[in-house]
């Protein structure tokens, strides 16, 4: 049976209805690291994602509705991001985290620095014993956020809620599933040194942590 | 300005006055947002390509100040060609680090074509297998709406609209643009 299977998905290819470029020109012919280390204009960007919070924004009733919808537009580039990057990584550190910390690691280096060109400032865990499942990835000035002004009205919005949708991702592609969330802890004094400071709170299932303490890592 | 001294300059630009990012976090969140729209939209591509025009624009009609700024050039192209190849090699390069071509002029100097050898959107996309993607989504329109609006706000009221796109099989992508008209500067409103 397995021979028919496989034979079937060998054929597949041939049997979809999309037409390819004759010169070649598809993402099957084009190395994957090609645009690795491409570079565009952060104005590019900086467009994009406005534009993206705009129209989000005229479908929603609230931030809460904003920022969820935010997320789960950055959840399935977290997906994919997880395989590309692991793809990158020298064989020998090739397999997907397999710890809450080794995975928090990966986050916190590999993700930032290949999206943000840094890596996040801070790892922090819950020092609350009620909460051992929360930690914190600290960015004290997050890329996203470089070119929006939330109005006073909506102080509690943080659209760097996309970037949380990016963390779940990776992290529920990493079967540790996890909500994350975006909060602003900057202060609004005077000569406050990171005004838009964000935490993005990372909260795993239980599942995880039990599975954590059954390997004895937690 | 002669296009080799646009591309000159729109290198230069591009080397020394533009902030970078990651190409892959630009490529993937115009993704993000294309695939938001056709879920949006129930995949009715007609409506997702008016979509991407509407967001371009409004982009547009931002981004020329950004350009002018940047590209620091104050004087106005003398004509169509001149604003072709300012699009192509300043416009372009600096904002996208790409260089598509100028070609296929009609006569009357009114109409041409941008073809992209290179488009960074359109790295690690297919679109879907569903039959109707390839035949009615414009993968990249958000472009035409950019093109449009930036032109406005210099005084061109243009159409641009794609062609061909290797997303759909084609073996170029191609993006057509007219020059509809010179907008008149209009006379401010009566004062009463």
């Amino acid at each position: 049976m397995s021979h028919v299977g496989s034979g079937k998905a060998a054929s597949s290819k041939e049997q979809t209805g999309l037409r390819y470029p004759s010169n070649g020109k598809t993402i099957y012919h084009r190395p994957l690291n090609r645009t690795k280390t491409a570079e565009l204009s952060q104005a590019a960007f900086a467009y994009l994602f406005s534009e993206m919070v705009i129209y989000a924004q005229r479908r929603v009733a609230g931030i809460q509705e904003l920022e969820k919808r935010l997320n789960l537009q950055g959840h399935p580039i977290g997906l994919k991001l997880l395989d590309l990057l692991l793809l990158r990584e020298p064989p020998r550190s090739q397999t997907r985290p397999l710890t809450i910390i080794a995975l928090l690691h990966f986050i916190k280096i590999n993700v930032w620095t290949h999206l943000f060109g840094r890596q996040a400032d801070r790892l922090e865990k819950s020092s609350n014993p009620d909460t051992p499942d929360e930690y914190m990835i600290v960015d004290n000035e997050p890329l996203v956020n470089a070119y929006i002004s939330v109005p006073r009205e909506m102080s509690q919005l943080n659209c760097a809620a996309f970037v949380a949708g990016i963390i779940e991702g990776v992290c529920d592609g990493a079967m540790f599933p996890a909500r994350v969330t975006a909060h602003t802890v900057g202060g609004k004094e005077e000569g406050e040194m990171w005004p838009g400071k964000t935490v993005f709170l990372v909260k795993f299932q239980p599942e995880v942590l039990e599975r954590e303490a059954l390997l004895g890592k937690g | 300005m002669a296009s080799s001294k646009a591309s000159r300059l729109g290198e230069e630009v591009w080397k020394t006055r533009m902030d970078k990012v990651n190409a892959e976090l630009v490529v993937l969140t115009y993704g993000t947002i294309v695939a938001q729209l056709c879920k949006d939209f129930d995949s009715d591509y007609i409506e997702v390509n008016k979509q991407l025009d509407k967001m371009g624009y409004n982009i547009g009609l931002r981004l020329i100040d950004d350009y002018l700024a940047k590209s620091n050039t104050m004087r106005r192209c003398s004509n169509f060609r001149e604003t072709a190849e300012m699009i192509a090699r300043v416009g372009f390069k600096i904002f996208l680090n790409i260089t598509p071509t100028v070609t296929n002029w009609t006569s009357d100097g009114k109409q041409f074509s941008l073809i992209f050898d290179e488009n960074p959107f359109a790295d690690f996309v297919e679109l879907p297998d569903d039959g109707r993607a390839q035949d009615e989504l414009w993968y990249s329109n958000i472009l035409c709406g950019v093109l449009r609006g930036a032109l406005e706000m210099v005084q061109m009221q243009v159409e641009a609209h794609f062609v061909s796109d290797v997303l759909r099989g084609n073996d170029t992508t191609e993006m057509r643009i007219t020059l509809i008209r010179y907008i008149d500067d209009e006379l401010p409103p009566e004062d009463d």
